[in-house]
């Protein structure tokens, strides 16, 4: 053992900074199809290499191998790859709108599409999930109408929000998507208490609960980790691994010295990690889980492992904190790239459909943009009526508040932004 | 009706409210077996099952996103947090999510839970077991905030937050547990036995919120209290003689503004007391709309008497409680002014 004469302080770095080239090539990543699949049942001590290991089912070469292969329908897998082309164009075309001022803020999951689609598609419509800010695919894979999300984007008259909410903070109960929460973590455990009320309801249905690796160090990680252990909750307790958390590294946030999904085991559940850019991967280790889960065998925790390609959100430059083209050296590839690789070998796709179904989607994303747009944008309205701030606060408005409701009106109509 | 101390009255009203309602659930540190350390949940594992009272692990945070999380489902959960003191770590799930939710989502998300804690000093718990942090919670708009003074109404306004579809702090005097205490720790125990609001009917009955109820008449001064302070206030009236108006106002959140401004129309003078420390209290809110809705009747300052701003100090106890003798004092010097 090395012995030092006196205390110092470790401090994680980033492996990468601007000016450097990134070398991932420190990464363990097994091969595709070598990782077991125990049954879902297992203990959680039988999933301890799944944890420290990477579970892969779409090799090098396009194909689909070894006992995770979810063997998917045709009609399934197509219908994921253009939920994530969708997801894909979507933020784009939204990211460009913030860009030209028509909504304050907008947050793209761009190389990420797989983990919220993929386990969409894993789910039953009806399981509830309590998602980041970066699982819009769960909408769109959920079919939710995409010129709903642009309204609320846009903080316009049709946003059901009323214009309370930063832009990309939905909220569809219909859709079985939790209101997204600002406050990171805060949703992973209210998944579990949903989830408990599930089971005490001798329900069906299952609870999925998202978390960035970042704020998985939040008290509720840990306190969503012990709830679903100790009550064996119905719960899928997904942690998205990628890499960053605005410009802090996962080693930050303990990704260092242990792998996120090994910390289930510790709680007596199992953890698995999976490549989250794999398609295929996410969706079987998902349905691993849901299975697990809806025979009361409770809770997995899933480490979705992969990059963001993108900046955090609209409001920082990448390029400040990390090499610009760190992601073009990201061993795990693109998640659409792959799965499109994937389905052309199989035979089930090609490039012309591809470019068509691109095309297709470009034209769908543009319709509902103009027809969002024309409804009111941020920067030039029209907007919700402002009283409409003092409502919802409580079931019914207090005195209080249609007091001061009043006293805005009366001062809206003096400075002339209200009629009389 | 039955004789009941306050920890009967509210174990009464959570078995009825299990009995009526097959989405009420009780948990919490050590309520399922044991009953709870104060026994408010007594026996009730036995009589409703331990799917619907249940222990729970040490993580306030945890309880609350979990009691929040359930109401989305559409349970109404009561969470046990078995201090007030140990309900800091749920700060961030009672303001961010539980007193939000309804807002942020635009009505499609509610928490209807009910947080239970006792509260309150007089019982030599130091500054961990005596805290009144009410005025933290009274802050935040989407919440409600109860605090009743005797076992009819515990019950009452327990029943009422349990069904009300708002997330509901209810936060129990536990000085009041046994009996009445007007604040003179060194004569013997009062039991609520022999008092009117210790008869509590059987079965189910509410309270309503936003109601305040005038617990002596009075024409010459208000005293603005809840929780133990109400019986303060009752002792110091009578002590000093002075013909006081003492108005509990069992739920701080909705506030009975109408109780409050008729009374001090009438009477002019206005003391305000709490148990929680004195600067950015609820009593400063309470100053500041009677100063706004009342300033043409005051014939004298709104007077504060307060816990002093420092933590609660176990063996001061009663040089930090605001007693008779802190009370008595500023009335007089509100009837001199």
């Amino acid at each position: 053992m090395k012995r030092d004469s006196s205390l110092h302080l470790h401090i994680p770095h980033a492996r990468f900074r601007p000016g450097d080239t990134a070398d991932f090539s420190y990464l363990s990543l097994p091969r595709a199809g070598q990782s077991p699949c125990p049954p879902s049942d297992a203990q959680a001590s039988a999933t301890r290499d799944l944890a420290d290991g990477l579970v892969r089912v779409i090799g090098d070469d396009g194909g689909a191998v070894g006992p995770w292969d979810p063997k998917l329908d045709p009609g399934l897998a197509l219908k994921g790859l253009r939920a994530m082309l969708l997801t894909r164009i979507f933020d784009d075309r939204m990211f460009k709108a913030q860009r030209q001022g028509k909504t304050p803020f907008y947050l793209k999951c761009t190389g990420e599409e797989a983990v919220a689609v993929a386990q969409a598609l894993a789910l039953r419509p009806d399981d509830m999930c309590f998602p980041t800010y970066r699982q819009q695919g769960l909408l769109i894979a959920r079919d939710w109408p995409i010129l709903d999300m642009m309204c609320q984007i846009y903080l316009n008259p049709k946003d059901r929000l009323k214009g309370r909410q930063l832009p990309v903070l939905y909220s569809a109960r219909q859709a079985g998507f939790f209101s997204l929460a600002g406050n990171l973590g805060t949703q992973f455990p209210q998944a579990v208490g949903w989830a408990m009320a599930s089971a005490y309801k001798r329900d069906t249905k299952i609870a999925a609960a998202w978390i960035g690796e970042g704020a998985s160090a939040e008290g509720d990680f840990h306190q969503a980790m012990v709830f679903a252990a100790v009550y064996r909750a119905p719960v899928i307790l997904n942690l998205v691994n990628n890499q960053w958390a605005i410009s802090s590294s996962q080693g930050v946030a303990g990704g260092e010295e242990a792998s996120f999904a090994s910390r289930a085991v510790g709680f007596g559940f199992p953890g698995i990690r999976v490549d989250g850019n794999d398609f295929l991967a996410v969706y079987a280790v998902t349905r691993w889980a849901a299975e697990r889960a809806r025979n009361n065998h409770g809770p997995t925790l899933i480490e979705l492992f992969t990059y963001r390609a993108g900046a955090h959100s609209t409001s920082d430059d990448p390029g400040r904190y990390r090499p610009g083209d760190e992601y073009q050296h990201w061993p795990l590839g693109d998640p659409i790239e792959r799965f499109k690789a994937h389905l052309i070998r199989i035979g089930a796709w090609d490039e012309a459909r591809h470019q068509a179904l691109v095309a297709e989607i470009e034209t769908q994303v543009d319709a509902a943009n103009r027809e969002a747009q024309g409804l009111g944008v941020h920067s030039n309205g029209p907007h919700h009526d402002p009283a409409t701030m003092f409502e919802d606060i409580y079931k019914e408005m207090p005195q209080h508040l249609k007091e001061q409701r009043a006293e805005m009106q009366r001062l809206r109509v003096l400075a002339g932004r209200a009629p009389s | 009706m039955t004789s009941m101390n306050m920890v009967q009255a509210l174990n009464s009203a959570l078995d009825v409210m299990l009995e009526r309602d097959a989405n009420v659930l009780v948990f919490g540190e050590d309520v399922g077996f044991f009953g709870g350390v104060f026994r408010v949940t007594e026996g009730l594992q036995q009589r409703h099952g331990e799917q619907r009272v249940f222990d729970a692990p040490i993580a306030e945070g945890g309880q609350i996103a979990v009691a929040i999380g359930m109401g989305a489902y559409g349970l109404r959960p009561v969470v046990e947090c078995q201090f007030a003191d140990y309900i800091y770590p749920a700060f961030d799930q009672l303001v961010s999510a539980a007193a939000r939710l309804r807002y942020r989502s635009a009505g499609e998300f509610n928490a209807p839970l009910t947080v239970r804690s006792p509260y309150g000093g007089g019982i030599f718990g130091g500054q961990t077991h005596s805290q009144s942090p009410e005025g933290l919670f009274t802050h935040v708009c989407g919440l409600k905030t109860i605090i009743p003074s005797n076992p009819y109404d515990a019950k009452g306004l327990l029943i009422s937050a349990i069904e009300d579809d708002d997330p509901v702090l209810f936060f129990e005097p536990k000085r009041l547990y046994t009996g009445p205490f007007g604040g003179h720790h060194d004569r013997p125990l009062e039991t609520w036995a022999k008092h009117p609001a210790g008869e509590v009917p059987a079965g189910y009955y509410t309270v309503p919120l936003g109601q305040a109820s005038i617990t002596r008449s009075g024409g010459d001064l208000t005293i603005l209290a809840y929780g133990t302070m109400v019986h303060v206030a009752l002792t110091a009236a009578a002590e000093t003689g002075v013909d006081a108006e003492v108005i509990d106002l069992r739920t701080l959140w909705p506030l009975d503004t109408d109780a409050i401004i008729a009374s001090v129309g009438k009477t002019g003078r206005c003391l305000i007391i709490h148990e929680a420390t004195r600067t950015g209290g609820y009593g400063a809110e309470l100053s500041a709309l009677v100063q706004e809705r009342c300033f043409y009747h005051l014939e004298a300052p709104i007077e504060r008497v307060a816990g002093w701003d420092t933590p609660y100090p176990c063996e001061f106890e009663w040089d930090y409680f605001p007693g008779p003798l802190r009370v008595g004092d500023a009335i007089r010097r509100l009837m001199a002014a």
